[in-house]
């Protein structure tokens, strides 16, 4: 904060601080206050609002706790984002080291250039594309048959469409903190390692690895949360059996017409958010500065 | 008797960069072997081809008489320290010294114990649990030597390990790796564009220039008999009269130029009518104020004493610099700067390399 004066003089110091605070009181701080504030009220009609039965109550979310169906389905999107979190690693932390150290330069621009591409077209869009290719009479069935993997097509759409489609959504905010660990690494040291006698999974294991946590742990926060929140790929490749919270939450909110309901739902996915951060955080013994950067 | 390094007809190609061109030496199970260089000249190329990091483009490699192609590089008997030390910075001093031994899955007792002996052995017994960062540079220096020895390879690798040294912690660490060399008897290929480095510590010294090999002997061969021009100006100081070569008697040749005549001992390529020059030391000149037959008028320029002797700058009438040694007990007889010098030597002490 001094620094920020110094660098800019009291006037303009005192200028940014003030519109920062507004915003964070304005579009962050307000709108989870008035959250908290309907979730602790009960949904009323008009005419009651203000009247003897207008106090709070926890009744919104004793009604998740209370709900079999929603809480499975609640339970079922955090283990389901963990999944897409883990997969998403899995799939991009080899490319993320091939582009890091492995690529010429040139190869590994033209891989950004063909990662990054698709996502200036709309999520929505994006994931219609994947609508088209896991359906029943799509081209994935079909060249799986031609291929005679499989001989009777397969519904693809419900868990696996889910998925499959966030992570290829989500794959780039995994990949640039993962690329950006992995490139700050010496490759002297790969070397040094090799030199010893490791073999490559150990050279991962104990070089690589703990070299590029902080992104690792960044990747897999952010994959996290945009997993959980994600409303797109569910409503579109998943089934009636792949419901996601975020879908219930937007039905309370737009169908059911429960602010209130709603509300109470959302704080609860926000504060699993909290701890899985929180908690990532402490797995990968990085801070959050750590992550900032 | 630990194993011996050769290189058969190795070259190394980046792209279009010949790193290393068509060369072949020999080293000795046990043998302190330095390569020196310029910056450039393709000294870590080579021990990076030695290490197996890198595939030479023709040629092959043997370690002690065996074939390394197609042997990758955590399968050779060999242990680099890097130019940069390369340490882990997230382990543990200990945890760096023994991840050799983790690699060979040693028992975690049995690796910490190894460790601590090495300790013992590069004298920084109880820093184990330091990490790198918390170390000075020499303590680095040291950690990284014993993280190579751990594993307990045939054949050292080292590469410029002391240039990051002061003066004085390099002088020390010269006379430590000389005394671990022969306590271990490792073989050691040692990399350095410091001369006076090679010279002082080596069994052999291999002289490369640009991708070439130029020779290979021991320090005072090098010294006293360089076999090409590149040698003689690099290993030590010394004074250059280039021209051509009217005749040669006895292994004696004479060399016409700018200078005058002047003779030395020949070199194995010099003939008549050829372009060569004659090399001759600082200390093999003899310095005189009266007008000699057969010497070389130049004027003093000055004196920078340098310890054990004083090494006169001079320059000659054709416009050469010029330096001749004096010795201490000379010095107060020694000419001021401007002064008009003579300045001979006898061909004994010169040699005639023919230029290529
Ligand atoms: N991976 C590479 N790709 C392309 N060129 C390379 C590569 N490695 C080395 N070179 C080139 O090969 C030549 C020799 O390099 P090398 O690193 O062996 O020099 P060196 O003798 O160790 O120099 P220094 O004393 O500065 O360390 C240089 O011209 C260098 O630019
Ligand atoms: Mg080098």
């Amino acid at each position: 904060m001094g620094n920020l004066f110094a660098r800019f003089g009291t006037g303009l110091g005192a200028l940014i601080v003030g519109l920062v605070a507004a915003w964070l009181v304005s579009m962050v701080l307000a709108p989870n206050l008035m959250m908290l504030d309907f979730s602790l009220r009960p949904n009323l009609m008009p005419a009651q609002i203000g009247g003897l039965d207008d106090h709070y109550t926890l009744a919104n979310f004793a009604a998740l706790a209370g709900d079999p169906v929603h809480r499975v389905i609640f339970l079922k999107t955090i283990w389901a984002s963990a999944l897409v979190m883990v997969t998403t690693l899995a799939v991009t932390y080899p490319i993320a080291y091939w582009m890091a150290k492995v690529a010429s330069p040139r190869a590994a621009a033209l891989a950004v250039m063909a990662l990054i591409i698709p996502f200036w077209i709309n999520e929505v869009l994006r994931t219609l594309a994947w609508y088209i290719l896991l359906a029943f009479g799509g081209p994935l069935n079909a060249a799986l048959l031609w291929l005679g993997i499989i001989d009777q097509p397969v519904r693809w759409f419900g868990d696996f469409g889910v998925l499959a489609g966030m992570v290829y959504a989500y794959i780039l905010f995994m990949l640039f903190p993962i690329y950006n660990s992995i490139s700050t690494l010496d490759t002297v040291q790969i070397e040094a390692a090799r030199n010893l006698g490791a073999s490559t999974p150990r050279i991962h294991w104990r070089i690589v690895i703990p070299h590029a946590k902080a992104g690792i742990a960044t990747g897999c926060v952010f994959t996290f949360m945009l997993a959980a929140g994600s409303y797109v790929a569910p409503a579109l490749l998943g089934a009636p059996g792949s419901r996601w919270f975020t879908e219930i939450i937007y039905n309370w909110f737009f169908e059911g017409g429960n602010w209130n309901r709603g509300a109470a739902y959302a704080l609860v996915l926000l504060t699993l958010y909290m701890l899985v951060v929180l908690a990532t955080l402490k797995l990968f013994r990085v801070n959050l500065a750590d992550v900032a950067k | 008797m630990s194993h011996s390094v050769d290189l058969m007809d190795v070259e190394m190609a980046f792209g279009g960069v010949h790193a290393v061109r068509r060369l072949s030496a020999h080293v000795e199970g046990g043998e302190f072997f330095s390569i020196l260089g310029p910056s450039g000249c393709g000294k870590t190329t080579i021990l990076r081809l030695i290490a197996g990091f890198i595939n030479p483009t023709a040629g092959r490699v043997l370690i002690g008489g065996k074939d390394m192609a197609g042997i990758g590089a955590d399968r050779r008997p060999t242990s680099m320290i890097f130019q940069s030390l390369a340490l882990f910075p997230l382990m543990s001093v200990w945890e760096n010294i023994a991840f050799g031994l983790e690699v060979r899955r040693m028992p975690k007792a049995d690796r910490r114990r190894r460790a601590e002996e090495l300790l013992e052995l590069i004298a920084l017994p109880g820093y184990g649990d330091r990490m790198v960062h918390e170390l000075s540079g020499g303590q680095k220096q040291r950690v990284a030597i014993a993280r190579a020895l751990a594993v307990e390879p045939q054949v050292l690798l080292l590469d410029e390990p002391l240039s990051a040294l002061d003066l004085k912690l390099r002088q020390h660490m010269r006379a430590e790796l000389r005394a671990l060399q022969k306590r271990t008897g490792v073989t050691f290929i040692y990399i350095t564009h410091d001369q006076s480095e090679a010279l002082a510590m080596s069994d052999r010294v291999a002289v490369m220039s640009a991708g070439v090999l130029q020779q290979i002997a021991t320090p005072r061969e090098l010294y006293s008999s360089p076999a090409t021009p590149f040698v003689a100006k690099f290993v030590g100081e010394t004074n250059e009269f280039a021209g051509k070569v009217s005749r040669t008697v006895d292994g004696i040749a004479v060399v016409d130029g700018p200078h005058g005549s002047f003779a030395g001992r020949a070199g194995d390529e010099v003939v008549v009518g050829g372009t060569a020059a004659v090399y001759v030391r600082p200390e093999a000149v003899t310095v005189s104020r009266e007008a000699r037959p057969d010497s070389l008028e130049a004027r003093a320029d000055r004196i920078e004493f340098e310890g054990a002797v004083a090494m006169l700058h001079a320059t000659s009438r054709e416009g050469q610099p010029l330096l001749a040694a004096i010795p201490n007990q000379l010095l107060s007889r020694a000419p001021a700067a401007g002064e008009t010098v003579w300045l001979s030597f006898v061909p004994d002490e010169a040699l005639v390399l023919a230029h290529g």
